[in-house]
This record gives C-alpha cells, structure tokens and sequence, in this order.
C-alpha cells in the first residue's frame, strides 16, 4: 500500500510540472504583459526596461525553472497588474468561488436525487417525460445564457433578487463568507442555481438509470412482498443503494465546477477566483494566470489521487502489488 | 457561543458602516476595476481617474476641460525658460490630517518619475525640482516645455510623510517581487476619502468635510462596483442597483431609452478612430509593400463609405471624422476636417495607376476589446477593400495579442483609436503616432514613416511657448498629414453614460471620465 501511494503521489507530482509547462507554453502566445502595463506615452526604451526587469528577455528554459522553483516554495510573485501577491489575491478570492461551489453542488442533490427518483419510479408518466425533457435543456444551455435568462426574470423583471455581485460578507479569520448576511444569502441564489443547472441533470439521470436497476433487484422485490410500504422501499432501500456512485460523482465534479464557475462568476460578476483569471488573461498577468492553473490543477489532481487511493483501500484488486497476482490467477 | 457572539459583533458594526438611507450615495457599476489604489502603478487611465476622486493634482480639468488651479493657486516660467515656479494652496490638508506643502510635490514627482514607475512617460519633460519654501517649489524641465500643466493634471499628489513612514517613496516594482503599501491604502487631498476597497467586488468613498475647495457636488460618498458582462450592467442599471454608469453598452441604447427608469447620457467622445499603413519596404508576408505610394492610401480612402459605417456600423451615433483629432482638442481647424467623396470607380483607376496587382494581399489587424463596435468596422473595411480589388486578411484578437505584432511591424494595416488622453493637446499625437521613430518620439508610428518637414515642424512645437504660434506649428503639421494620408481618420466614436432618475446632475465629459464632484442626486439640486 506505501508503495502504491508514493506511486501515486510521483504521478501526481509529474502531472502537475507538466500543467506548469504547458501553461508556460500558452502564455507565450499570449501577449506581451509589458504593453499592458505602461501608459501610452511611455518610449520604447522604457518598455525594453521593464521587460527586461520582469525577466521575460530570458529563454523559455529558464523562466520555467525559476517559476517551478518560486511555486515550490509557495510563491507566485506579484501580479502584474493588481501588484498584490498573487498568493493573497486567490486566498481572497476563494472563499468566494468555494461557498459557489459548495451551495451549488448542495442544490444538485437536493434537487437532482429527489428527481431522479421520480423520473426512475413513475417512468412512463406524462411528469417523468416533461422531466426527462426539460433535463436535456438543462445540459444543453449554455451557462451564461441560463445566467442572463436569471437575471432577466428575478432581478430586472421580479425584482426579488440582486443582479450581481456577493453581498455583504463577514470575515471569519482570513474566510470570508456571505452566508451569514441576508444580502449575501440573497446574491448566492441566481449565481449557485444558475451553476447547478448541468449539475442537477448530471445527478437526476444518474440516480434515474441506478434507481431504474435497483428496482429490478430481487430485495425490492422481497421487500414489497413482505408488506413495506412502496414509499419506503423506494426512498430507503433503492435510493440508499444508489448514492454509492453519486458521492463518488459529486466529489469528481467538484473540480469541474470550480472550473465552469468561470462562466457564471463572468456573468454575476462574483469576485471569485474565475473572474480574477479572465481579468488576469485580458491584462496578460503571467503570475496570476500561472498560480490560478496550478491551483485548479491540483484541487484536480488531489481529488483524483483521493479518489484513486480510496479505491485501492476499498478494492485490494486495483493495488499494484496485488494486481499482478490477480491478473496470473484470471 | 462565543463564535456566535463574535460573529453577531462583527454582523453589527459591517452594519453600522453601512451609510443610512437618506443620503446620497452613488452607487457606480464601472465596466471594470480599478487595479490598484496607487495611481502610479499601472499605465492606466480608467484606475488614474477614479483616483483623482482622492487624489488631486496641482492643477486640474473645470467643466469645460480648461486647466484651472488646484493644489497650486500660480504659476511662472523663470527667466532661464526651463525652470517653473509653482505657488502651493495653502490650509489644505490631506485626508490623515497633515498639511499639505511644497516637500509632498517633490516627493510626488520624485516617485512618479522614478525609473522603475510605469507612469513615467506622463511627465517626461521632468528633471529636477527644489523646494522654495513650504508653498513655492521649482520644477526644472529639460528644455522649454508648453504642455507641462497638461501633464500635471494627471499627477497626483502624495504626503510626504505618509509615504516615508510606510516605506513607499518608491513606486511598487513588480520585478522586484515587493508589494506596495499605496497599493492597500489612500491618502489625498481630494473631494472623496476611500472607506474601505474590496477588489472586484466595491470600493467605498465617503465625502471629505474638510476638502479645500467648495463641492459642486451633493453627494454623500459613491461606491464603484465594477460589472464586466455588459448585459448584467444593464441589468442592474433597469432594475436599479447601481445608479450610474460610464458604459452603457451601445447595442442596448434603445432599450435603455425607452425605459423610463433611466436616463441615457450620449454624446461623441474625443477619440478619434483611424487606419495606418505600413511604409516598410515589403509587407509582413515578404511581398512588395505597395502602401508608401500616395495613390494606394487615397485609393483605399475613397473605396471606404463612411457614411455607411456611420449609419450601419455605429448606428448613427459617430462624428464621421476628416481630421486626426476631435473638434474640441487645441490646433484642430474645421479645413481640415473635411472627407473624399465615396468613389469606387475613381479608387480603381488610382490603383491600377499605382500599378498595384490584382488581389493584392495584406494583413489588416484589428482589436476585438478594443474600439467600439471594432470587430463590425473592420470587417466592413474589409469588404469595402475587397470590393476595390484587394485581399485583406482580417486579423482580430485581444490588444494583448496585437500588441506585439504592431509594435514589431508584423503586421500591415491597423486600426488606432487616439483621444490626446491625458494632455488633451494635439500636441499628443503628433509626437507619439507621426513623428518619425526616434528616441522617446513615434511610440506609435508603427507604420515606420518618416516625413522630416513634419518632425521639424512637431518639434518646433514642442518648445514654443507662445500658444497661437505652437497651435499654428501643429496644425500645419496635420495640414500634412491630411495631404499624405499618413494615417485615414475614419470617426470619433459615440461615448453613452446612463443613470436613474436617482441622479439629477452628471456631465458628460468628452473625455469619456467620470468627474462625480460634479454629481449631484436627488431633487434638492
């Protein structure tokens, strides 16, 4: 088991310098930061200055060395243009994108369990068929344009809820969160419904098609003939059987999300991680850019290895030391 | 319990902050954020000028964009021309309560003209300066100088003493990995004192009682809530959130108009529009650069419909443009803001004159954040050119992307939008866009032409003190850029602020900035 866990950690490591390189690869096409940062008069020799100052006359070796190097450590540099360490802009920044994150994800189950039951248990009904089909919109809009519909129906035609931004937050330690004010209650609901529209689908027809095979299964069956309620048996018995690979998704998707709220921090203008990296792209800031992809890569690859080794210690099949084994016995 | 407890306190005083309902508090959804609160850190214009909010200069913009006195109540040039004395304002004090003087100009224009400040280039005649006493200070330039209060209306001024005690006399060098305590923090001497500052989310300015001058304005203090996606913008300007906004998307101008909850503000802005030309020996692909030839650039001038672009591309709402800068900038004259008929016919015989080849192909590179409605107007050039007998390869991409291609000469024709900002002075493009590229003139001549006449006549300019005879130089020298057709002005593009009935003053600035100690709200006014 050591030994499959330091593999996994190797991988994990050697995945995440590859992200470092290729992101060093992107920013090359980029642009130039340096004529972002200086103002229209400055003259050429300012400018060779600067770029001369920030390092980005040295090959493309060396940039990448010294980045690995400093990320290492634990230091990013200073942004281009926020000039704040980068370190500091993202920890301000996620609480913001988790609590999205996290309430989204929350509204997924919520919304997409109950659902999938229905659509498994009444599955020829008028209502199991407007569900399913509704579900397929649901994948197919594209977030921004749920996003905007939102805001057109609650905030400018309704009134009820903010258009944008996070409310107002309270700091707990270095944490800042909105789910203690009545505003910042309020700004969360369009950003995290609008984020969870894919995610609730994702869940619903995933409990459907485990639900749809539970209810084959010879302990409903059982259970029915020994006189439990049809209630029970499906909200209970089935549905328990079922969560197995919904936990299993939800944690996988976390990653996604944190990737897709992008979009939706764009749209609500909520000061997340996603809407300091799209500012970060238009003003070519290496530095936040760089620090935003190795994070979302990481929070990737430990959710991953996570999942990997948890797997290995569930199922002794999938260690490497015994996998040769098993696959001589098969 | 006692998180409990610490959390209801901290609840109560955020709450406390909040400011009661009956005041005037502007609420502000800019199209974006200000990067920092150091105004010296980024070459950029939109964080310089919500800055100026709290920080102000020694001489400043009136209603009517005249320079008028600020922080300095009068000026002289010394009998050596070079050298400028300032007589300093006094009883004002900054926003920590120290006085202002003569030792927090020399340290302002010290640090915004320090080798590592990305500002630099906005006072780059300044070499030395010397404190008189504590309110006369001598600014040494490095030859005589016109426009140097043009330039001082974007520098503003620091305390001294608040800079030294926090360690930030120097600009934030980035390539030194420091962060910068002015980066956090605020202190000036201006109408608005910043509360408190969350990035990307609000920026809170109160009003400040003790400022010097007597407010115009009514207003208790204003919040800059930055919303990039413009359809949220106008979201939260229908349904009311914000108050005020400097970017009311053009697409979305009926739609505002014809609500009754908000009052859309148009007007033309200063910056005018235009398409360069490579004069290199051979085009980015290698070829032989056909441009440099007069009958090319008039041939393509008269192939273009700008009254189609005006009514099609702009809606209306452009200043169809004959001269490379607006009316209201100083050397502008109406001679030369005159445009060649739309001839197709007469564009085709200039070409097959100049002997261009048939389906001649070039690149023609244009921003899409860049000018409004860039990416409609350039591919209806495009197709104009097109239809005269060329080949445009159209390239669209990010400035960020363009950047390098237009200052590397690899790319061939370009759009280029120049508002004078921040001399409002057609001094300005004269020597950054047609001067000839030569030490710090022709940053942006990026079509590498070289005209000596005009150079003579640019630099003439730049040391005549004598305004008539500086604005005569200056225009003779458009005078030739208009018979060359060294660049093809196209428009000066339409500008739209919107606020609720919430607000019953806000002038429009054809400068395209926000100046709030205008604002008033309210039906008080």
């Amino acid at each position: 088991m050591l030994a499959f866990l330091l593999k996994r950690t190797a991988n994990a490591a050697f995945v995440m310098l590859a992200v470092a390189f290729l992101a060093f690869l992107i920013f090359r096409s980029f642009g130039d930061p340096v004529e972002m940062m200086v103002n229209e008069q400055a003259t050429q020799e300012d400018r060779a200055e600067l770029r001369e100052r920030l390092g980005l006359n040295d090959g493309f070796f060396t940039q990448y060395v010294r980045f690995v190097t400093n990320a290492v450590q634990g230091d990013f540099g200073i942004s281009y243009r926020n000039q704040q360490d980068v370190m500091v802009l993202i920890a301000e920044r996620l609480p913001a994108t988790f609590e999205l994150v996290l309430v989204a994800t929350v509204i997924s189950l919520v919304v997409g369990i109950p659902l999938g039951v229905i659509t498994a248990v009444h599955r020829d009904s008028r209502l199991a068929d407007a569900l399913q089909l509704t579900s397929i919109v649901g994948v197919s809009l594209p977030s921004f344009v749920v996003g905007i519909l939102l805001i057109l129906a609650f905030s400018v035609t309704l009134g009820w809820l903010p258009a944008f931004g996070r409310g107002e937050t309270v700091d707990i330690g270095w944490w800042s969160t909105g789910l203690l004010t009545p505003s910042g209650r309020a700004a969360l609901v369009l950003p995290a419904v609008s984020l969870s529209t894919f995610q609730i689908t994702l869940v619903m027809r995933l409990v459907r098609a485990e639900m749809l095979e539970s209810l084959r299964a010879d302990y409903v069956k059982f259970a029915r003939a020994r006189g439990v309620p049809r209630r029970r048996v499906h909200w209970v018995h089935a549905l328990r059987n079922c969560l197995m690979p919904v936990i299993t998704l939800t944690g996988m998707q976390i990653g996604n999300l944190i990737a897709f709220a992008l979009v939706t921090e764009t749209v609500f203008q909520w000061p997340g991680m996603g809407l300091l990296f799209i500012q970060a792209v238009t003003f070519v800031d290496i530095p936040v850019m760089a620090a935003y992809l190795m994070l979302v890569s990481f929070i990737f690859v430990v959710l991953n290895t996570i999942v990997d080794v948890t797997y290995a210690w569930v199922d002794p099949r999938l260690r490497d030391d015994t996998a040769k084994a098993g696959a001589s016995n098969g | 319990m006692k998180l409990r407890h610490f959390l209801f306190v901290t609840a109560a005083t955020s709450a406390l902050a909040l400011p009661a309902q009956a005041q005037n508090i502007l609420d502000w959804g800019a199209n974006r954020d200000i990067g920092s609160l150091d105004p010296y850190s980024f070459g950029d214009s939109f964080t310089i000028n919500v800055l100026n909010h709290v920080y102000e200069g020694l001489v400043r913009y009136d209603r009517d964009l005249a320079i008028e006195p600020a922080l300095a109540t009068s000026w002289e040039i010394l009998d050596d021309q070079v050298t400028w004395r300032f007589t300093l304002r006094e009883g004002v004090t900054f926003h920590n309560g120290n006085p202002f003087t003569a030792e927090d100009v020399q340290a302002s224009l010290e640090r915004v003209s320090h080798e590592t400040s990305p500002l630099k280039g906005n006072l780059p005649a300044y070499v030395s300066s010397k404190v008189v006493d504590d309110y006369t200070i001598d600014v040494t330039l490095n030859g005589t100088y016109p426009l140097l209060l043009n330039d001082l209306t974007n520098i503003h001024i620091f305390d001294r003493d608040w800079l030294v005690d926090n360690n930030a006399e120097l600009p934030t060098d980035i390539g030194a990995g420091v962060e910068g305590y002015a980066t956090y923090n605020a202190n000036g001497t201006g109408p608005f004192i910043v509360e408190s500052r969350q990035p990307e989310a609000q920026t809170v300015f109160t009003v400040n009682p003790d400022w010097w001058d007597e407010a115009q304005h009514n207003l208790d203090g204003f919040v800059l809530r930055p919303v990039t996606s413009p359809a949220t913008r106008v979201a939260a300007l229908l349904s009311g959130e914000i108050d005020f906004t400097n970017d009311a998307p053009v697409q979305d101008l009926p739609r505002l108009e014809a609500s009754p909850d908000v009052n859309v503000l148009e007007g033309v802005d200063l910056r005018t529009v235009m398409i360069g030309f490579p004069f290199r020996e051979t085009l980015a692909s290698g070829e032989p650069n056909p441009f440099a030839d007069i009958r090319v650039r008039e041939a393509m001038y008269k192939a273009i419909d700008l009254q189609l672009i005006h009514d099609r591309i702009m809606r209306g709402k452009s200043r169809i443009a004959g001269a490379v800068v607006a009316p209201p900038i100083p050397g502008y004259t109406e001679d030369l803001d005159t445009i060649p008929a739309y001839d197709l016919e007469g564009a085709q015989a200039l070409l097959a004159e100049a002997g261009v080849p048939e389906g001649l192909s070039f690149e023609f590179n244009c921003l899409s954040d860049g000018l409004v409605n860039e990416e409609q107007f350039c591919q209806a050039l495009a197709s104009m050119w097109s239809r005269l007998g060329l080949e445009p390869q159209l390239d669209v991409a990010p400035r960020a992307v363009q950047s390098p291609k237009r200052t590397g000469g690899k790319t061939d024709v370009y759009t280029l939008g120049w508002a004078t900002l921040p001399m409002l002075d057609s001094y300005s493009p004269l020597i950054q866009i047609f001067h000839s590229k030569e030490g710090n003139s022709g940053v942006f001549n990026w079509g590498d032409w070289s005209y000596p006449e005009l150079d003579a006549l640019v630099q003439a300019a730049g040391s005549e003190l004598d305004l008539d005879t500086r604005l005569k130089l200056q225009n003779d020298a458009m005078r030739i850029i208009k018979d060359n057709h060294i660049m093809i002005p196209l428009h000066q593009q339409p500008m739209a602020w919107a606020v609720t009935p919430a607000v019953s003053d806000m002038p429009l600035f054809p400068d395209n900035k926000p100046r709030l100690w205008f604002a008033r709200m309210g039906g008080d006014g």
